[in-house]
């Protein structure tokens, strides 16, 4: 049936006389299109004889030639050594002991190299001091490949030669005797004998040398209370493990504070261990890493921290209690005192405040306490810096009295408050050399930048601990035409000693003993066998002791007066560093900037973390954009006149009312990649190198573009996410009432999930089967696992755009909540609570209210990574099998049969799965290490570099399992426990990843598989996976 | 961190070196059998003892590790005034002439970088003298090789008398086709001289038009071809990448031939990392140098004739010396003065195995652990002149030997329990390697 239907556009087609009409039905283009425009020069374009039929006849040929070509295969060429080290076997790798100390993070440490390139960082297992290495320290094989490293001398940008630099250095070490001004050595803390004895050598034999240690973030009060009290400048050291109350004022102690290293022996005392586990009061501002591990947190504010720890001491030694806190502060603090006054010797009180008397009083109180956990008679020695001499070698430069001045390890144009100072002191020497290994604001501005070895390049040794010695050895010969200061040190003293000899010459006289020096090397860690102490020194601080009794009080007196005094005026800003950035000197390696905080899940850059309350009243905001990025406000900060503008500000649950942190280290602009250029510099508010400042602060327009990972803040009354008890519950009560099975319904009787199953399960009872325990109460959230696993399955860095639109590729997160009320216990019974859909107990705006974090909320960790589930509803879905499952209990990924279509990613109730948006390698767009030659040296040649547009995610190191598996086959023996790890199982140096085959049924993961505390992510899912995690407990023991 | 020295080595593999040394020497110094005996001493026994205690150091006409031997006692006698007793007494203890002082002894120990000769107290003065009448012998050469004319005419016979077979064949197949096509026309005289008339079948449909008539027939035969050229396409594009065959030049002429077939070298006395690692490894030239310090040259191999295919393709005794020294002056190494000169070149040897980089093997899971011959994935290497790509490296070529190869359990522990419990689970007595989890994706794509 016809219609006469007539459809219009326009009310103008109906007049059919409407010429404009008429025309555009003629006309497909409206107006001429412009070819002359986008064809350029009509005359030029005429004359040419390349016509269209030609030129698809080129393009034609071309194509065909480029596929043609395509066809053959490239000619591969493989070439031998001329003669093989005798060590060397390609395809195997080797592992070599030795330390770093690079200023900041000393440990020793294991490097993995293959076919002589070191590849990975791990734990040495030998070491009972700095055995345990963090985020940085995992990172800092990168640094030796990092491309903009100093390749060579230079002077004032100019490549030299090191034999102009030794003359030059070499005539005014001559010119300079008699002369009256100073050599001045400015260097890092090495806390090396031979170092020190090298340089004591170097005084002897050149007048006027004054060697000042500078620690870019100063532990200088630390340094000066136990000096005046010890008589040695030093740290004392402290076992976490051995003390049942650690109470901490304001002590990041379980990612930097005095050197940083007490984790491990922490999460050995936060395990419970029949019925008992440690308590931990922190009375902090920032929200730190040990905060967020605490058991009872107490937001403080500097001044407050300094009269609740005067009360403390006060109240301890019994003497009478000045200052005042707010109601439950205080009634906190006096539960603390009580709780020290049942066991003093099992407490220990440690403080990061930089002031003279909260230090000489923490030790005061340890003392007092008989502290278990305080060891002073062998302390630490890897902060020596002093501030003082410091300042005092900078007034000596702007006085022309330094004729000569070496830095090594250390980039005081940068991390010096008073940069420009030095600047000007530096303009009046006459001649300056920096050792850095890249090049920086220090190296621009001295004569020579001497290009220095990475550590892994060096020789060295270190006392980490007073009688804990261990050994620097190169693991690859120099990269670059680079020198170590000790080596050029030696050169310019005229000895034809290298510094190799050197140490082997100190360590054979003084240090070993008699032991051996090859069986020193090959553990990397030397224990002096008897008395450890030097006698001389052991004397006189006795008789110190005896003499300085009365005055310590008198003065532990006054400054217990002075704390109860501390008033602050304005804002409060505490200066921290951060577990991924340290003190910047690594800022250039994309896995530490990529590395997100593991409070604020910031990756790329820092920020200013402003409490909730103060962020009102400035009219700070944070907020999540469209595209699911994170924004925040800018603010201007001022200390002592100087300011900072445009620091973004975060706001940050927990931070305590009236003070403000940010952390130091970024900023960096000289010598790095535009990419890297991220954050703010902290160190020009780092007056007086002190930790606490009094700050200003404004709001400033625009808004900052956060590259954060974790959007979501709070576990929404969920607490089958994370389980967590108390300590007197998990002792008192079954665990199946504080570890429930998740019940379902089937055939309308409640049943446990874990009895439900859609699937037939495989027998798995054959062979290995690995499963994984993560252990919530070990776990600190410090993230050396996510770095291990970056470096051990080449997983790329996207950079900050990508990350920000939520591309991060890192296998293993390290989930970060916020409780909404005061404890996640209390969100959960909210939750329970709630009734009906609105009113007081209304569903609809208690999860509202459940999304914003308390102003202290309690803090939980978690790392997930992919959960190997037994029944993964990924393998299900995936249209091509490329992830499969392995009997071995691994969910497998073929990288080459994966089409990406993403429905693995979709369907995987854990959001482990990482999708390849671009081709991160040779990728000009993402000018990482994997986009230059040196760079890539790092990458890990058992496991594939993985391409555009495939899932990639957590194998359970699969390549690993695999080499411990033909390593047995081929010794032909069984594999014994312990010998399964994963990146970051062994990576982990709390204990809280522990791998394993549940088949080997006297293995300590079966014995934790049936561990009461086990449960499983998701539960109710019935996805049975093969990692596993242990109940959180906490300590809420008040009384 | 130990400073490698390439001595090192030699000392480790001495003992191979020498019978490797051993069997090229059979050649190279190769003697007429019948030599008479010379200043009281049996050539052939002295050739023997040579050959056994000797020729790993000593050449007789080039210097070696040691000095070259020929005539040794005639020389030493008009040079140094040395009698028979004092090579008695060197070869019995070098080490003990040396201390006594003798000027000569010291000056040949220090010449040969004070490298002291191995002691042969073992040898009587019998034995001497045979060594001695044999390095006194006029060396003869070896008998040259049968002429390659004479066996170049023997393959022509056998080319000729194909050449006969298929011309006589062509020759009957040709008297056939006249046969038929005289036929033919004699017929068709016979029918014009008989009158009759042949029936007209004009109307009659060629047959390729009935056929594209028929719609029917078209389809079919169109499925058909579709069907056939898709099978081949796809047989075509499976071996895209496939380098089964694949044989590059290499920059030195090396053959596995007369390495592993002719003198029996084992493979992974080269390839040794295949034993540990995952790399077979090409072996650095230091490898090459344990033999090659003591093997300058190429002299074919005792008692075979070289075939006349490898002497048209130019494998001469010179074109392997010249091999040979192409070695040496990629490793840097002086045969007159015997030293290193330190100038070396890395040889850039041509890659043949090329697996995707998203594909893991271990090449000692194979050898080592499984137990298997070389030659199963690589093939006869011990008859290839040039080294080739034996096997196609697909992944259907790995997964089928997985499904067919039985894992080697016998005296290795770490099976055990594995092999008791899955053998039972699977009802085998042997399991193969696929049973055992050989075929998932992740144990060789990670």
């Amino acid at each position: 049936m016809a219609s006469n239907k007539k459809y219009w556009k326009n009310e103008a087609e109906l007049n059919p006389n409407d010429s404009i009409v008429e025309r555009l039905r003629q006309n497909e283009f409206v107006e001429q299109i412009p070819v002359d425009d986008f064809l350029g020069d009509k005359e030029s374009l005429e004359s040419s004889n390349t016509n269209r039929r030609d030129f698809l006849k080129y393009v034609g040929f071309s194509t065909a030639a480029a596929s043609l070509a395509a066809c053959e295969g490239p000619v591969v060429k493989s070439i031998p050594y001329v003669i093989a080290p005798e060590n060397i076997v390609p395809g195997v790798a080797s592992y070599y002991a030795t330390t770093i100390a690079n200023g900041f993070d000393f440990a020793s440490i294991l490097v993995k190299t293959r076919e002589g390139r070191p590849i990975k960082i791990e734990n040495n297992d030998r070491a009972k001091v700095g055995g345990a290495s963090n985020a940085r320290i995992q990172a800092s094989v990168l640094s030796l490949y990092d491309s903009t490293r100093l390749q060579g001398p230079t002077s004032k940008g100019e490549n030299v030669e090191w034999s102009d630099l030794d003359a030059a250095v070499k005539s005014k070490i001559n010119a300079l005797k008699g002369s009256g001004k100073q050599i001045a050595l400015l260097t890092q803390t090495y806390a090396s004998p031979s170092t020190s004895r090298l340089i004591a050598e170097f005084k002897a034999a050149n007048e006027n040398v004054n060697h000042v240690t500078y620690d870019a973030i100063a532990e200088d009060e630390a340094l000066n209370a136990f000096e005046a009290k010890y008589g040695q400048r030093a740290l004392a050291d402290y076992d976490f493990e051995k003390a049942d109350l650690i109470v901490s004022f304001g002590a990041d102690f379980l990612s930097d504070w005095q050197g940083g290293g007490y984790s491990s022996g922490y999460s050995k005392g936060r395990v419970p261990k029949n019925g008992k586990m440690s308590r931990h009061v922190q009375f902090e501002a920032n929200m730190s890493l040990t905060g967020a591990n605490a058991d009872k947190r107490v937001a403080l504010t500097p001044s407050l921290q300094k009269i609740a720890l005067g009360q403390l001491y006060s109240k301890l030694s019994g003497s009478a209690v000045k200052g005042e806190l707010l109601g439950n502060m205080q009634t906190a603090l006096d539960s603390v005192v009580a709780q020290i006054k049942r066991n003093p010797s099992k407490a220990v009180v440690v403080s990061g405040i930089d002031d003279a008397n909260v230090q000489a009083i923490v030790l005061a109180i340890n003392e007092m306490l008989g502290s278990q956990a305080f060891n002073p008679s062998q302390p630490r020695l890897v902060r020596q810096g002093n501030a003082k001499a410091v300042a005092s070698l900078i007034g000596d430069m702007n006085a022309g009295k330094v004729g000569l001045l070496i830095t090594d390890g250390v980039n005081p144009m940068f991390s010096l408050p008073n940069a420009a100072e030095f600047k000007s002191g530096l303009e009046k020497v006459d001649l300056s050399v920096a050792f850095s290994s890249n090049k920086n604001a220090t190296t621009e501005a001295t004569t020579f930048a001497a290009a220095s070895n990475h550590y892994l390049e060096s020789w060295g040794d270190v006392e980490i601990k007073k009688g804990h010695y261990s050994l620097i050895q190169p693991t690859i010969s120099e990269l670059f035409d680079t020198r170590q200061f000790q080596g050029a040190l030696l050169n310019w003293m005229g000895s034809d000693k290298s510094y190799y000899d050197y140490i082997t010459a100190i360590w054979s006289s003084s240090i070993l003993g008699g032991s051996s020096w090859s069986q020193a090397l090959q553990d990397g860690v030397f224990t002096a066998a008897a008395s450890v102490a030097d006698p001389v020194n052991v004397v006189s601080n006795a008789d110190d002791k005896e003499n300085e009794e009365a005055p310590v009080s008198t003065s532990i007196a006054s400054a217990v007066s002075s704390l109860a005094n501390s008033n602050a005026d304005g804002m409060e800003l505490v200066l921290y560093s951060k577990v991924g950035m340290g003190d910047g000197q690594q800022a250039s390696n994309p896995w530490l900037q990529e590395f997100p905080d593991p409070i604020t899940r910031v990756s790329w850059g820092n920020y200013v973390t402003v409490s909730k309350a103060d962020a009102a009243t400035l009219g700070l905001v944070n907020e999540n954009v469209a595209n699911g990025g994170l924004d925040g406000s800018y603010v201007k900060l001022t200390v002592n006149g100087v300011s900072l503008d445009n620091v973004p500000v975060i706001i940050q649950p927990g931070q305590a009312k009236g003070s403000v942190g940010l952390s130091l280290g970024y900023g960096k602009k000289v010598g790095m990649k535009a990419e890297m250029q991220t954050g703010v510099n902290a160190y020009a508010l780092y007056q007086g190198m002190n930790n606490i400042q009094s700050v200003k602060i404004e709001k400033v327009a625009g808004m900052h573009e956060f590259a954060c990972i974790q959007l979501h803040k709070t576990l929404m009354g969920r607490g089958d996410i994370i389980k967590e008890t108390t300590l007197e519950i998990f002792n008192t009560k079954d665990h199946a009432e504080w570890n429930h099975v998740p019940v379902v319904s089937l055939d309308h009787q409640e049943v446990p999930a874990t009895s439900v199953d859609l699937w037939d399960s495989f027998d798995r009872s054959i062979g290995h089967h690995f499963n994984m325990s993560i252990d919530l109460n070990a776990c600190t959230g410090c993230g050396a696992c996510v770095i291990a696993c970056h470096a051990e399955n080449n997983v790329p860095v996207v950079g900050k755009e990508e990350v920000r639109k939520s591309r991060d590729m890192h296998w293993l997160r390290i989930d970060r909540y916020y409780s909404s009320e005061e404890s996640f216990a209390d969100d959960n019974q909210k939750k329970n609570d709630f009734d009906g859909l609105t009113g007081e107990k209304g569903s609809l705006g208690g999860f509202g209210e459940l999304e914003d974090p308390s102003a202290n909320p309690q803090v939980a960790f978690q790392p997930v990574m992919c959960q190997h589930c037994n029944h993964a509803p990924c393998e299900t879905v995936c249209p091509v099998a490329a992830t499969s499952h392995g009997r071995q209990g691994q969910n497998q990924m073929a990288y080459n049969r994966c089409v990406g279509t993403r429905y693995c990613a979709n369907n995987c109730p854990y959001k482990v799965r990482r999708f390849n948006w671009f081709l991160y390698n040779n990728n000009d767009e993402f000018d990482f290490h994997m986009n230059n030659d040196l760079g890539k040296m790092v990458v890990n040649p058992d496991v594939n570099v993985r391409s555009r547009g495939v899932i990639e995610k957590c194998s359970m190191c699969i390549q690993k399992t695999q080499k411990t598996i033909l390593d047995a086959k081929r010794d032909g023996r069984l594999i014994k426990d312990g010998e399964f790890q994963t990146a970051c199982s062994s990576a982990c140096s709390n204990g809280a990843i522990v791998f394993g085959d549940i088949n080997d049924k006297e293995s300590t993961i079966a014995e934790l598989k049936e561990d009461d505390r086990m449960y499983h992510l998701l539960e109710h899912v019935g996805t049975k996976p093969n990692v596993f995690y242990q109940v959180k407990v906490r300590n809420t023991n008040e009384a | 961190m130990k400073k490698v020295t390439y001595r090192d080595q030699v000392s480790k593999v001495l003992g191979i070196s020498l019978i490797v040394f051993l069997l090229f020497s059979i050649s190279v110094f190769a003697q007429a059998d019948s030599a008479a005996d010379t200043a009281g001493g049996d050539v052939k026994k002295g050739k023997a003892l040579f050959n056994v205690n000797c020729a790993a150091c000593h050449n007789l006409k080039r210097k070696s590790t040691g000095p070259n031997l020929y005539k040794v006692e005639e020389r030493l006698a008009e040079d140094e005034g040395l009698d028979r007793e004092w090579l008695y007494a060197w070869i019995k203890n070098s080490a003990g002439v040396i201390k006594t002082g003798d000027a000569y002894a010291n000056k040949i120990y220090k010449e040969y970088n004070q490298t002291a000769m191995t002691a042969f107290p073992t040898l009587s003065n019998e034995d001497i003298n045979n060594i001695l009448a044999y390095t006194a012998a006029e060396p003869t050469t070896p008998p040259p090789p049968p002429g390659p004319e004479a066996e170049f005419n023997g393959t022509q016979q056998q080319g000729f008398s194909n050449e006969l077979i298929l011309g006589a064949l062509a020759l009957v197949f040709g008297i056939l086709v006249f046969m038929l096509v005289s036929v033919n026309k004699s017929l068709k005289q016979v029918m014009k001289v008989n009158g009759v008339e042949v029936e007209d079948d004009g109307k009659k449909l060629p047959i390729w038009k009935a056929f594209a008539k028929n719609q029917f027939l078209v389809l079919i035969s169109v499925i058909f071809l579709l069907l056939t050229s898709a099978y081949f396409a796809y047989g075509w594009m499976m071996q895209v990448d496939v380098n089964k065959g694949y044989a590059p030049i290499q920059p030195i002429h090396y053959s596995h031939k007369i390495h592993a077939g002719d003198n029996k070298i084992e493979c992974k006395y080269c390839h040794s990392s295949a034993r540990k690692s995952k790399h077979s490894g090409i072996p650095s030239l230091n490898v090459c140098m344990n033999c090659h310090k003591s093997i300058a040259e190429y002299s074919g191999t005792p008692g075979v004739a070289p075939l006349k295919e490898d002497l048209a393709k130019g494998y001469t005794n010179e074109f392997y010396s010249a091999q040979i020294d192409s070695l040496y002056s990629a490793v840097g190494w002086d045969k007159i003065n015997q030293k290193y000169t330190g100038e070396s070149r890395p040889v850039e040897w041509v890659r043949i195995h090329n697996l995707p980089d998203f594909v893991y093997f271990n090449h000692s899971q194979h050898v080592e652990v499984g137990g298997i011959e070389c030659q199963t994935c690589h093939g006869p290497v011990e008859e290839m002149e040039i080294m080739e790509q034996f096997s196609p490296l697909t992944m259907g070529w790995c997964i089928n030997c997985h499904r067919e190869t039985n894992v080697q359990v016998k005296d290795n522990p770490y099976y055990e329990k594995i092999h008791a419990e899955l053998s039972k689970k699977y009802g085998v007595e042997n399991l193969t390697a696929a049973q055992m989890g050989g075929l998932e994706c992740g144990k060789c794509h990670y």
